[in-house]
């Protein structure tokens, strides 16, 4: 910021000055009123766009089947989200909860060890000098750029050859790799773990491990949060491998569990209600992640965006 | 100890299969599990099967036969429906090597893993050959592909066509019921001055106009052992499409996109009045339109000509052997099982409501009884008339999806008023021929 303004030559700074003091008059450098409302009106129109798919899921899960077609789709009827909960859960022998449960595993476990990963190689790269450290972070950074979509029926064949698809550690394993957790640990570590301190540690007597986890992953917190929300929703709304790896019902996530009960809505028409009970079953989860975890995740953008 | 001895039985099997696939000629029929007499022997000890089936509620049913049949056990895998990704995992699996045993394959997506030498020749098992007379004849045609002693998929359920009809409005308005297209067509007209409409033309669901043009004893394509002919702008898929349009651009027919809240809502508040729909959407419109309960009917399909008898199909699948299935034998008497015996068609019917492929199977006795729905109609009886009435001469090309794809857009484009769906026939024609060649299918011209 500070270098765009010093760009601009001081005689149109000035001006620019002056004629803003004219418009304001007496109010000083506050915002005008018109510009303030047109923020505040694109932020309101931007919020109801994205709320309202929410609403209309709330609002949805808690009609019966004859008033989700019947009556208006934004506003309640008779309420029984508790009956529809019910049913849900224990249609399928109880599936559903299951398949919330995988997907806490697949996410939570999963986004758990990518951060450790992804913050223990971001902070080699950033504090150790090796040859060939630029080698490796511009292959991970690479890694960046390829879609995880793309990588899926490769990792479908590989894991073909072992005989290991269908199984928990087919989706688990692809999980735990985060390139950008890994560029955004380095860049975080290089400017929040001073030098001095690791030498303190050092001279005091710590093992580099030691070193890193009572030390650096302290002051390397907001980043790794931020890895951590990020591969947990990246996890949980990961749809595409799962689909491609996993037969058995068992070992579904949510997404795949819902999208496959979606496509047999001709078959069992029940199954309309039910898809869009858990729809909203599986978005709690999220929302709780992210409002525990907000305070850091801001920290961590800013400052990655920053640095 | 399981794992280890599939994983060297793949690793040795995969040359061969290499070896077969460099070998075949996809338009020669003869090639596959033909060549290889002994295949369909049993096997000694007991046999694992992997079956993967996206029927609800198929697990209840496999967990019989598991029961009874201590040696060949069935293990079920789920997933999607068909198009929905199944198939295309399928296709990974059988690139990779681990197909399972048996899976379920819709018929209009039969020859697409024909031709890409996807499935096992069951047709080489004696059960399998002997159990032909206990099918409805059009679904074995359906499942052999048109190869003389063939049979790619033991047929599992149907879709016969008939119309769904509120009788009540029917009646109230003094409409006749049509039993031809042309009634059907004036009938529309006094439908249309009460304000409703006589029924609704899904742009999207080209399964729903196929059966019509099937109905009309026409196809889309032909394969005569050597080369595809496509046929979507045959004289018959030609003159239903110009009848349907014609409702079209007069406004006689509500065009809503099917299976949506808003087509629901046209039937639930009687703005649409008939429905000509497959066996299975029983169930659609008794969800979709809870209000109306008790005032629907069903009767046969309008007819093309005077006195005719006959019915269009919209769905239904087959059990089939996928391609390197060890346990052939095995295999086809678990899928004989599934879809010939009164108790496994009865809970396929009672948990998805599938509608049986087999001749004993229209007679069961959950498929007599009068629905309430419906006024208390036996409407399984006009079903299973129906059933015998299809047309056995209807072929699926081996590139369905893109010609759904290709109409679905035409008719969009129609129905908005852009070009007539004969015209998205044609443009569909052509564009299928391309596909086709591009995938160095061999196509007569």
């Amino acid at each position: 910021m500070s270098t765009t303004t010093a760009a601009v030559p001081p005689s149109a700074r000035a001006r620019a000055r002056t004629t803003g003091r004219k418009d304001n008059g007496r109010n000083g450098p506050r915002e005008g009123f018109l510009p303030r409302t047109a923020a505040m009106l694109v932020m309101a129109v931007f919020t109801v766009y994205f709320l309202t798919p929410i609403w209309w899921l709330l609002v949805a899960s808690t009609k019966s089947r004859g008033d989700l077609t019947t009556t208006n789709a934004l506003w309640f009827s008779d309420i029984q989200l508790g009956e529809n909960i019910a049913a849900v859960a224990s249609y399928g022998g109880g599936v559903l909860p299951r398949w919330l449960l995988n997907s806490v595993l697949y996410a939570g476990v999963g986004a758990l060890v990518a951060t450790v990963l992804a913050g223990m190689c971001g902070y080699a790269l950033a504090k150790y000098v090796f040859p060939g450290r630029e080698l490796v972070f511009n292959v991970v950074l690479g890694g960046v750029l390829v879609p995880a979509t793309a990588l899926a029926l490769p990792l479908f064949l590989l894991f073909s050859q072992v005989n290991a698809t269908n199984t928990f550690w087919s989706v688990f394993l692809p999980s735990i790799v985060s390139p950008f957790g890994v560029y955004l640990a380095r860049i975080f570590a290089a400017s929040a773990v001073p030098e001095e301190l690791l030498e303190a540690a050092r001279l005091d007597g710590s093992g580099e491990v030691r070193t890193f986890f009572t030390v650096s992953v302290r002051l390397m917190f907001p980043a790794l949060v931020t890895v951590f929300l990020f591969q947990f929703v990246a996890i949980w709304n990961n749809f595409f491998l799962p689909l491609i790896m996993l037969r058995d019902e068992s070992l579904f996530p949510v997404t795949l569990g819902l999208y496959t009960w979606n496509t047999q809505v001709n078959q069992v028409p029940e199954l309309r209600l039910y898809v869009l009970t858990g729809a909203l079953l599986s978005i709690v989860p999220l929302i709780i992640v992210f409002l525990l975890l907000q305070r850091f995740w801001r920290t961590g953008l800013g400052t990655g965006a920053l640095k | 100890m399981r794992i280890t001895t599939r994983a060297v039985s793949v690793a040795l099997l995969a040359p061969l299969a290499l070896a077969a696939c460099s070998s075949s000629d996809p338009g020669d029929g003869g090639e596959g599990g033909t060549t290889d007499a002994g295949a369909c022997e049993p096997s000694d000890g007991a046999v694992e099967l992997e079956f993967t089936s996206w029927i609800p509620g198929i697990e209840g049913v496999v967990d019989v036969w598991n029961e009874e049949n201590p040696d060949i056990q069935v293990s079920v895998q789920t997933g999607p429906n068909g198009n929905g990704g199944t198939y295309q995992n399928f296709f990974n699996q059988l690139e990779a090597g681990n197909a399972p045993d048996l899976g379920q394959i819709e018929y209009d997506a039969l020859p697409n893993f024909r031709v890409q030498d996807g499935l096992e020749n069951i047709g080489v098992c004696e059960d399998v050959a002997a159990a032909q007379d206990q099918f409805v004849d059009w679904t074995w045609a359906q499942a052999s592909l048109g190869e003389e002693g063939a049979l790619y998929g033991v047929p599992q359920d149907t879709g016969p066509m008939a119309m769904f009809y509120r009788s009540d409005l029917f009646e109230e308005n003094g409409i006749e019921v049509p039993t031809t297209w042309d009634e059907f067509a004036t009938a529309a007209e006094q439908v249309r001055e009460t304000g409703g409409y006589i029924t609704n033309f899904s742009q999207a669901d080209i399964n729903q106009f196929a059966g019509f043009v099937w109905q009309a004893n026409g196809s889309w394509f032909a394969n005569d052992g050597e080369a595809w002919t496509v046929d979507l702008d045959s004289p018959e898929s030609m003159e239903v499409a110009a009848y349907w349009d014609d409702l079209i651009e007069r406004d006689l027919v509500s065009t809503y996109p099917g299976w949506t809240t808003e087509w629901d809502n046209a039937y639930n508040s009687g703005e649409v009045w008939s429905w000509n729909s497959a066996v299975w959407g029983a169930n659609s419109i008794a969800t979709g339109a809870p209000d109306t309960a008790g005032s629907w009917s069903v009767a046969p399909s309008p007819q093309w000509g005077e006195g005719e008898q006959s019915a269009g199909n919209w769905g239904g699948s087959t059990i089939a052997v996928l391609k390197g299935s060890e346990h052939l034998y095995e295999a086809s008497q678990f899928a004989l099982w599934l879809n010939t015996s009164e108790e496994a068609l009865t809970m396929l019917n009672e948990e998805a409501n599938l509608y049986p492929a087999t001749t004993a199977g229209l007679e069961l006795p959950v498929l007599s009884e009068g629905v309430e729905f419906y006024g208390d109609q036996a409407i399984y009886d006009v079903f299973a008339e129906a059933s015998t009435q299809v047309s056995a001469d209807f072929v699926w090309g081996p590139t369905m999806t893109q010609v759904y794809n290709d109409v679905s857009d035409g008719f969009a484009g129609a129905i908005s008023g852009s070009g007539t769906l004969p015209e998205a026939l044609t443009a569909a024609e052509s564009s299928t021929v391309a596909a086709l060649e591009a995938q160095a299918i061999p196509v007569a011209e």
